[in-house]
């Protein structure tokens, strides 16, 4: 049995199973649904495959074709990777789930096959160790993930879905920009060839640019979030919880890894940039979020502010590598969960009492127990407050900063919990006033208030799994050998 | 299978899934839930005597569980945490039974008795905690679990508390995780230890350490009511009666206060805490606290209101029983904890049972309801002595080992504070107790509701009597075994005796 | 070197052209072809990177990576296309509206 478990390569069939899956619901749209949600249950059970494989085996390698690096493609994953797939698995899991309840007839043959290609683009991308195949699938989840935030086609989704277009498509080709460089200086798109060629040189810093700069479009990171809100708000609520929670994360990894690999190394001030960034992020995301009055774009802009978080990881991991990036992909991990939970919630709030302006969100909140728990749970994570994921990476992040003396960080940090308190309880409070009892517009399946609220408590139980995860992690030691903290 | 290491984890869960299940039953199972409230909390009470029984025979209950790579959550039971846990689950049941009276008929009882023994399990949990992190973890759960609690009625008052309530708990409980993960970088641990794990730390690192102490004592001092961290308390009062019992006397503010006294003795260490010279200003501010609580007390005419700067004042005995670092002062504030919890909350009961029998809110109201409702202003005349230090209610003996601790230290000017801070207890309680017994009582009361010929439902007499009573006999009984002064003694003991 | 630097530089003063145009207009026809001026500049400076040492054989895999950054170009620019064509219907202008909510 154990055997077989391993021989599998559960790689190739976690990206070739949604790619054809995807093009079947298009070609049979009857069973679009159906077949949308074997397969995303097929997908969990492929991780914990994948998961089983790289822990008897160490590494993951896969040459597609057995035609290996550097010309044909090589599929890789260690645990860094494993995690953000297994993530994706899950969270897409409960997305799938969410949506079979959500979509009416007409847009549901639409959404099935997009979000099955941007589930392939996803897996692939977390699979791939070379940077021109990164660029590939980030264009296929980019372009399928643009046209479900257009899914809809009301004026408010089509802008959004335009500039969202506009702002993934220049990041990409800025990103195309620096691959063509780093290809030209060093010969190779493989990363682990390129890890050890690499020196700084002027085509290495143009490269470190533009690269940096299309993936930090691409992850919203301030000032560059201006896309974000009107894109994660005009969708429809599965697509706003899988681009917030799993879409920007994709861009954020690649930025990781070669961050890890590439031009970590070299030194430089961007990782400073990157952080004082971040804390703008932190604290403009807060305000703005507390500012709004649609909970809709509160959640959007809250995502702002925690994409910073996981750049303040950066001038932290100068010194503390593995523990500083520990607590990003921690606090990355956690927000994809609390934050699907989050959108999907909000969906039942918006399809139940047919708006989502906060201030009369009282009687809908009151009439929706498992979805305002949900998002009470959700709350909890992206505050950071115990037991929940989002503490453990915090903790995590507070801990490096304090060790390293780096107090603007504490601050901006602690602050930001704070902020994100406001936001939360703004949503919360609603659900303790003496509303009058009003009839729904829209009653909510049980299977979406539930998929909200398991997401959610999946982001709490995150806080009691730290030692697993974090271990898991640590497998092929992408943050490179543990340095003793002092 | 040791089942020693989970006892533990089993008193927090005796109240954990009662409220779980709560939360899921429908509003008309009136019952089931009560059953459900009740068995929990014998389950607890019953799980929390056996391991009374354990600790004075020398066993160890503890559990732990794997939090972060090098950070357990620990929940153990030793003197101090079992005086906590005894302290709430005792107050629980009683508080249970009177809020399933107090409660008959509004709406949300769901809502409410769930949030209620989530509460209850994140002060079991506080009380338990064998390490900072893990009180951290309890305590901000216990913020979150209030919450609901104190906003229950939905108006808009009632917004508001709830609102100044997050405002002060959270930014308190940003400061207390920024103290301990200081603490946690400069030592590497953060378990509770008795005499404290920061002696072997260099001088180089003491600055360091008073500002972990004040950002500790700051974000403790917000549910332990603290000046000028006080304001959400008084405001607090909207909230049901029993919720007001559950913050003054079983939980929230204990739990802040709990909070300074596990991190004076057993994270600084008292001696230690005195050699960075933190206790004297602790001291200054309990005695403020002591003063301003009394005096502010004095003018609420809103008879929850003045219990509550009542609280205010009275919690900072505790305290400074603590910052006083004697043996003598460390029985009289820990014994405090217990001996105002009972107090406390017969007096808020009673304050409940006035409000919902007769309508009455203000002290003024109250000309003659001795009459009307002999047993409950009998209970609350005992607490109100009580809390004045008059013998031989429980009270009296916190004030004395507090006045004997404080000469032993060489600290007298803590006599005067006692002194006048009695005064004003005075000042303020027994025009309320003549009132109540000297007046005549007016034609009619505000609201008044018959309960044939009793004063009023059972379930809203027993808990103020028994409590009182309980009051009275750890007063006269403190010399028995098992005694919370006992207790105390014992504490104080391994804080200061033991190599 | 003359050559190829010549038409990398071309590549590069293409893109950023593209750059310029895709922020200053405000109708969405010119955005997206100037997104595709930005593309054809990568590919450009792609195909001239090719010829990296002084052999007579140029290196086929940059070629490679241009051949999939037109494909993927070509089904961008449809999308784009499509969403810009949805979206005058809809608002009767083919400009982005401002952001009323901001």
């Amino acid at each position: 049995m154990g055997t077989v478990i391993t021989k599998i390569p559960w790689g190739v069939l976690l990206i070739l199973l949604p790619l054809m899956g995807g093009m079947a619901c298009f070609l049979w749209p009857r069973i679009a649904k159906i077949l949308g949600l074997v397969l995303t249950f097929v997908g969990v059970l492929s991780v914990v495959g994948l998961g089983w494989q790289i822990m008897s085996n160490g590494v993951y390698h896969h040459a597609v074709g057995g035609w290996g690096a550097p010309l044909g493609i090589n599929l890789y994953a260690d645990g860094l990777s494993l995690l953000m797939l297994a993530i994706t698995a899950l969270v897409g899991f409960g997305i799938s789930v969410y949506s079979s309840g959500y979509f009416e007839r007409q847009h549901s043959t639409r959404f099935w096959p997009l979000w099955l290609l941007v589930l392939a683009a996803l897996n692939a991308l977390f699979l791939s160790n070379d940077i021109f195949n990164l660029y590939v699938t980030l264009e296929v989840m980019g372009l399928a993930a643009v046209a479900l935030a257009a899914l809809t086609g009301s004026r408010d989704a089509l802008s959004g879905a335009m500039r969202y277009l506009l702002a993934n498509l220049l990041g990409s080709l800025s990103y195309l920009f620096g691959v063509a460089l780093l290809y030209h200086g060093f010969g190779s798109v493989d990363i682990t060839t390129l890890a050890v060629q690499v020196k700084g040189s002027p085509t290495t810093w143009a490269a470190l640019g533009l690269i940096g700069a299309g993936l930090v479009l691409k992850t919203a990171l301030f000032p560059l979030h201006f896309w974000l809100p009107p894109a994660h708000a005009s969708a429809p609520a599965p697509v706003s919880a899988l681009l917030s929670a799993l879409v920007v994360k994709a861009s954020f990894y690649i930025l990781l890894r070669l961050w890890l690999e590439i031009f970590g190394p070299l030194g430089g001030d961007v990782d400073t940039l990157f952080g004082v960034l971040g804390a703008v992020a932190v604290l403009w995301g807060s305000l703005q979020a507390l500012r709004q009055t649609r909970l809709k774009l509160l959640v959007a802009y809250s995502t702002v502010a925690q994409i910073g978080y996981l750049f303040l990881a950066f001038p932290l991991a100068m010194s503390a590598g593995v523990m500083a990036w520990n607590a990003a992909v921690y606090l990355a991990l956690s927000h994809a969960l609390a934050k699907a939970a989050m959108f999907l919630a909000t969906g039942n709030m918006l399809r139940f009492g047919g708006h989502d302006r906060i201030a009369d969100l009282d009687r809908v909140v009151q009439r929706l127990p498992l979805t305002a728990t949900a998002f009470a749970l959700a709350g909890v994570s992206i505050m950071g407050l115990p037991p929940s994921g989002g503490f453990i990476g915090k903790w995590l992040l507070l801990e490096v900063a304090l060790a390293q003396g780096q107090w603007g960080l504490v601050v901006i940090i602690v602050l930001g919990g704070l902020l994100a308190a406001g936001y939360v309880f703004k949503v919360l409070g609603q659900a303790f006033t003496q509303a009058a009892v009003m009839h729904e517009s829209r009653a909510v399946p049980a299977s979406m208030e539930w998929a909200a609220l398991l997401l959610a408590f999946g982001a709490i139980l995150l806080g009691f799994l730290a030692t697993p995860v974090l271990s898991l992690v640590g497998i092929g030691s992408p943050f490179g050998a543990h340095e003793v903290m002092p | 299978m040791n089942w020693n290491a989970w006892i533990p984890l089993l008193v927090v869960a005796s109240s954990l899934l009662p409220g779980l299940v709560i939360f899921s039953l429908a509003e008309e199972r009136v019952r089931l839930r009560s059953t459900l409230n009740l068995a929990g909390a014998l389950v607890k009470l019953a799980l929390v005597g056996w391991m009374l029984w354990g600790v004075y025979h020398g066993r160890h209950y503890e559990t732990r569980l794997a939090l972060l790579p090098d950070l357990e959550l620990v929940l153990r039971a030793g003197p101090l945490s079992l005086l906590f846990v005894t302290l709430s689950s005792v107050l629980w049941l009683v508080t249970t039974v009177y809020a399933i009276g107090y409660l008959e008929g509004s709406p949300h009882r769901s809502r409410f008795f769930g949030f209620f023994s989530l509460c209850v399990s994140a002060t079991v949990g506080v009380a338990l905690s064998g390490n900072l992190i893990s009180f951290l973890l309890f305590y901000e759960l216990l913020t979150l679990s209030t919450y609901p609690l104190i906003v229950h009625r939905g108006t808009e008052v009632a917004r508001r508390a709830g609102h100044s309530y997050l405002v002060y708990t959270i930014f308190g409980g940003a400061l207390l995780l920024l103290g301990t993960v200081w603490l946690y970088t400069l030592t590497g641990t953060l378990e509770f230890t008795p005499q404290g794990f920061l002696n072997s730390l260099g001088e180089e690192h003491h600055p360091a350490l008073i500002v972990i102490f004040a950002l500790m004592i700051a974000g403790l001092g917000v549910k332990a009511a603290l000046v000028p961290l006080h304001g959400w308390l008084p405001q607090a009062m909207v909230a049901p009666a029993p919720v007001s019992a559950l913050l003054h006397a079983v939980a929230v503010v204990k739990a802040g206060v709990f909070g300074i006294v596990r991190v004076v003795y057993e994270v600084f260490g008292v001696s230690f805490a005195a050699e960075l010279g933190v206790t004297g200003p602790l001291a200054w501010l309990a005695a403020t606290t002591i003063i301003y609580g009394s005096l502010r007390a004095l003018f609420q005419d809103d008879l929850k209101r003045r219990l509550a700067f009542c609280t205010v004042s009275q919690l900072s005995y505790i305290v400074l029983g603590v910052a006083i670092a004697g043996p003598i002062a460390t029985i009289g504030g820990v014994v405090h904890l217990v001996h105002q919890g009972l107090m406390k909350i017969a007096l808020f009961f009673c304050a409940g049972n006035l409000a919902e029998t007769l309508g009455i809110h203000k002290v003024s109201e109250m000309n003659g309801v001795g009459r009307r409702m002999p047993w409950t202003m009998a209970a609350f005349t005992i607490g109100a002595f009580g809390m004045m230090g008059a013998p031989p209610i429980a009270g009296f003996i916190s004030k004395w080992y507090l006045g004997l601790g404080a000469l032993e230290a060489g600290q007298e000017w803590v006599i005067l504070v006692l002194a006048g801070s009695s005064l004003l207890n005075a000042a303020y309680f027994l025009p309320i107790l003549h009132r109540a017994w000297f007046q005549e009582p007016p034609e009619t009361w505000p609201e008044e509701r018959k309960f044939g010929r009793k004063e009023t439902a059972w379930a809203l007499l027993l808990p103020p009597v028994i409590t009182a009573l309980m009051a009275l006999g750890a007063g006269m009984l403190a010399s028995a075994p098992f005694s919370p002064l006992g207790w105390a003694q014992l504490i104080a003991q391994r804080e200061f005796y033991q190599p | 070197m003359s050559t190829v630097f010549l038409y990398a530089l071309v590549g590069v003063v293409l893109f950023s052209l593209g750059l310029y145009a895709l922020i200053v207009h405000a109708h969405l026809l010119r955005k997206i072809l100037a997104i595709n001026v930005m593309g054809s500049g990568v590919f450009l400076v792609l195909v001239a990177l090719a010829k990296r040492t002084g052999e007579d054989t140029p290196d086929p895999v940059p070629h490679a990576m241009v051949i999939t950054g037109i494909v993927v170009a070509v089904s961008a620019t449809a999308l784009a296309l499509t969403l810009m064509l949805k979206l005058t219907a809809e608002t009767g202008n083919a400009e982005l509206p401002e952001d009323s909510r901001e």
